[in-house]
């Protein structure tokens, strides 16, 4: 996130898009809520009814994948009723004539055609967005899990550049991360083509730099493969070994069957991991780890917080910290790391080469931990990028951006789109919230959300067992009708091995994240019995 | 501009325009006893015990929701002040079922703490008591309503700290209680199960189901770490006793989270407990997993990557790092995959 979550309670504006935050992110939800019963104003930008919908001044409800046409057609209205900010746009961005070249294409009309809602109603978004400044936004899932994930970010950001609202508290883009330390495993350079701190690869300086600290003669220079060419290497037998670290690739990977396929044909595949899952059946090597509360260590949040994660209980059994196995490997592979401690791995190693986490040291996190860029001892950190819109890397890049519909669309044989995320009681696949006394209780199984439209197209009553199919699978589920749930859209997790909805999901990737389409795919529905 | 200025207990103390009594003095660290106040939240002024006494006013007035005047006279420990407020105290506890010995709140009271700093000697429960049957039918909360004080705090949490909107005050009077919109079981309302209302209600009408029975509070000692589930980084206290987790509360004061947990973060830590945690490493053989010692499992695993790297060059390993995980570990995988192993085919669930 640009800003951060103190932020959300004190927004003016607000605009959500492609997130169910009060059951993802429930907490940051909450803070967002007071803002709005304070007054502040809130656009729901969501193909669902999503709960946030309760309090919005306005609920936009685009069609699944229409995102940049619908952001194209904000900025169309923006930029020809002349209300856009000229001064930023001048001073602190480049890139605006092709920008505008493209959203002119996207006429109100062009764009309520593509995302299914009214022209009115995209001026309305655009006009309630210039009349306050600044105004924030957040995303989620919504907007990344799409081949076209890439543009919709950058379609994000040239709404909020257009609006000169990056680079002031309240403001900006913040996507808010799903996973407790994605942030951080990014920027440990748990990435094919970054080192930690983002220094990328393919850079001599920052290789002569890594090799010098870690002892070696070379790194090497190609960046490497991303998840799902590694899962699709493994049938091929470009890749022969396989180290799947705490991922549940078997439930969380589109198209189910697909991947248990390529990773049975794995020549050998070594999980390391706190409880057996669906993956871990097909490993040679099974190390049992240490979980949250069993070692000391740091997470970093969505807002670029670096905070401590303190030790209350040893691992059961023989399990192991998991930094503490690297090294055992590193060591039997020849070499001898030095740091013996989480402390020791960050305070020697990590922030003294990622130049943002060099003011970091753990003495410094005992309360609020600390948000990064924090460079020197004396930093207190950053609260908020890219300060009066003078963007780190120089002027803000406005890309003109066209729409493209997702890779699967709906037909007659899989007439209804399928639509994946979180519900509130769980977490991915349960392997934690599953083996949580009560959560269970809440949440016992999966459904498939669908309209009250369908349920009577197609003569299903709520809670009866149905069956939901794509080109890649087929599951039997209960029906949950809902009117969260737009005509057209069936809407599931992936929470429960039974009925999950990566059965279904279709491995179609964004060209450059390689993230998964899991937001649309198309899907028939039909009655058992 | 002239600086603005009130008497407390006759001193001339500073305060900013707007604050309320209770804020201009705990701004200077001077304390006023509160039960009802929750910080961040519309006073309700519901519980009395902030009385202050205030030159020219006829009756008492709350600190909580009064708001400093200038030169306004203020004076926090007159005989009629301690008086009054003990006798609210008095009128509190008797109000309802207040055995301590068998709460589960004891000793995390603040009805408690009030009673033994007013030195109230005598204990007693009210006659037209209702009958009030305790209502756990749910996973998490368990609501006695016997031990309700009607201070509000957990209304005042639910709307306006979580804005769940799920509790509010019901019927009027003397009948008026703590209700759902229904006045039903929690699992029939708007309720998400994040505990707030729980972790505010000063006295032991709320409580936790999963805690009860494991700790008293002062046997627990608490650690402060980092919710494991969500991006969003809350800061959580974990009430230990014996090394065990018997409990989990927000830090009050921590960001980003100030005090606030949802249903994840506060019920869902005791997964580290599971009977099903994987404990030794194992090997498969001959489509079986059979138990090995650390040894034999990572100098095979270190071995078949040598192999591997000798026949088919480092590019034919790949790794994924874990998101869920510290800082530290995603680390050290990295550095053993570029160092060690020759490759740059690290990659994590970034997009997830
Ligand atoms: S658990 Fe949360 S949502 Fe439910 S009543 Fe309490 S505060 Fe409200
Ligand atoms: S349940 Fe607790 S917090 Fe709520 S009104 Fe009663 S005593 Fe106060
Ligand atoms: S308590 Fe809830 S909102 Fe906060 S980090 Fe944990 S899962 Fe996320
Ligand atoms: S704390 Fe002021 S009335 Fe309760």
């Amino acid at each position: 996130m640009t800003n951060s979550f103190a932020d959300f309670a004190k927004a003016k504006m607000i605009l959500v898009i492609g997130s169910n935050m009060t059951e993802a992110h429930p907490v940051a939800a909450s803070l967002l809520k007071m803002a709005v019963i304070g007054g502040a104003g809130l656009i729901v930008v969501d193909p669902r009814r999503t709960p946030l919908v309760d309090l919005a001044n306005l609920h936009v409800p685009i069609k699944v994948g229409s995102d940049v046409a619908f952001l194209n057609g904000v900025m169309n209205v923006l930029v020809t009723e002349d209300l856009y900010d000229k001064k930023y746009v001048e001073s602190c961005t480049m890139g605006f004539e092709d920008l505008k070249k493209k959203v002119l294409e996207y006429p109100p009309e062009r764009a309520a055609a593509i995302s299914g809602v009214s022209a009115e109603m995209i001026r309305d978004v655009a006009r309630r967005l210039a009349a306050v400044r600044p105004a924030m936004l957040m995303y989620t899932l919504g907007i990344t899990e799409h081949i076209c994930g890439v543009n919709n970010v950058m379609s994000c950001a040239n709404l909020q550049m257009l609006l000169g609202n990056v680079g002031f508290e309240c403001g900006g883009v913040n996507p808010l991360r799903g996973q407790n330390n994605v942030q951080g495993a990014c920027d440990m350079g748990a990435l094919p083509n970054v080192f930690p701190g983002y220094q990328r690869v393919d850079n001599p300086h920052a290789r002569e730099k890594f090799a010098a600290a870690w002892k070696v003669e070379k790194l090497p220079e190609k960046p490497g493969i991303m998840i799902p060419q590694m899962i699709e290497g493994l049938l091929d037998g470009k890749v022969k070994a396989f180290y799947v670290f705490g991922e549940n690739l078997a439930n969380t990977e589109p198209d189910i069957r697909h991947v248990e396929h390529c990773l049975g044909s794995a020549e050998f595949l070594v999980c390391q991991d706190i409880f057996p899952t669906e993956t871990t059946r097909f490993a040679h090597v099974v190390l049992p780890a240490a979980a949250w509360s069993e070692n000391d260590g740091t997470f970093t949040s969505s807002e670029r917080r670096v905070n401590r994660v303190r030790t209350v209980s040893a691992p059961p059994g023989g399990a192991k910290p998991n930094w503490w196995i690297f090294k055992e490997i590193a060591k039997r592979m020849g070499q001898d790391w030095e740091t013996n401690s989480a402390q020791e791995i960050w305070d020697n190693e990590v922030s003294q080469l990622a130049p943002s986490l060099g003011g970091i040291k753990y003495f410094r996190l005992e309360k609020d931990g600390l948000q990064w860029p924090a460079p020197s001892l004396e930093h207190q950190g950053t609260s908020f990028l890219h300060k009066e819109g003078c963007f780190t890397c120089g002027l803000g890049v406005l890309a003109p951006i066209d729409w493209i519909p997702p890779a699967e669309v709906p037909d007659a044989e899989y007439p209804l789109v399928l639509s994946t995320g979180r519900r509130l009681y769980h977490y991915h696949t349960r392997t934690q919230t599953g083996r949580s006394q009560g959560l269970n209780d809440l949440l016992g199984e999966e459904t498939a959300d669908i309209s009250e439209a369908e349920a009577e197209k197609y003569g299903i009553e709520h809670g009866e067992m149905i069956a939901v199919k794509s080109r890649r699978g087929r599951v039997v589920v209960k029906a949950n009708v809902t009117e969260q749930v737009p005509e057209g859209l069936v809407w599931m997790a992936f929470h429960f091995r039974e009925g999950c909805a990566n059965w279904l999901t279709n491995p179609a990737y964004d060209p450059i994240t390689q993230t998964a389409e899991y937001k649309a795919c198309a899907v028939a529905i039909e009655k058992l019995a | 501009m002239k600086k603005a200025i009130f008497l407390l207990n006759g001193k001339e103390t500073p305060y900013r325009p707007g604050q309320t009594l209770l804020e201009a003095t705990q701004a200077i660290g001077f304390h006023i006893p509160t039960l009802c106040h929750l910080k961040e939240t519309t006073p309700t002024g519901a519980c009395r015990i902030c009385l202050v006494e205030i030159t020219g006013a006829r009756s008492l007035m709350a600190a909580c929701s009064t708001p400093v005047a200038e030169g306004m006279e203020v004076f926090t420990e007159t005989e009629r002040v301690h008086n009054t407020r003990k006798l609210n105290v008095e009128l509190l506890l008797a109000s309802g079922k207040h055995d301590c010995l068998i709460c589960e709140a004891s000793g995390d009271c603040r009805l408690q703490e009030l009673a033994y700093y007013y030195g109230i000697k005598e204990l007693k429960f009210s006659q037209d008591e209702k009958f009030y049957p305790t209502d756990d039918d749910n996973p998490f909360i368990i609501r006695d309503f016997s031990r309700c004080i009607r201070c509000g705090r957990c209304i005042q949490a639910c709307n306006e700290l979580v804005v769940n909107r799920a509790i509010s005050y019901g019927y009027r009077g003397k009948n008026s209680k703590v209700v759902t919109g229904g006045d039903g079981p929690y699992t029939d309302s708007e309720c998400v199960f994040c505990g707030q209302c729980v972790e505010v209600c000063p006295v032991g009408a709320l409580t936790e189901k999963k805690a009860k029975g494991k700790a008293r509070a002062w046997e627990t000692n608490k650690i402060r770490t980092t919710c494991p589930y969500c991006g969003v980084g809350c800061q959580q206290w974990l009430h230990v006793k014996d090394g065990k987790i018997a409990k989990v509360t927000a830090v009050e004061d921590g960001e980003p989270n100030m005090g606030r947990l949802c249903v994840k973060g506060r019920f869902g830590y005791d997964f580290i407990y599971s009977e099903e945690r994987l404990k030794t490493p194992l090997i498969r053989e001959n489509g079986n997993f059979r138990e090995a010692s650390w040894d034999e499992a990572l100098d095979l695993v270190a071995g078949k990557f040598k192999e591997i790297i000798a026949t088919h060059g480092p590019d034919a390993i790949a790794g994924v790092s874990c998101a869920r995980s510290i800082n530290e570990d995603s680390y050290q995988m990295q550095k053993l995959f570029r160092a060690v192993i020759g490759t740059n085919n690290i990659d994590h669930c970034a997009r997830t």
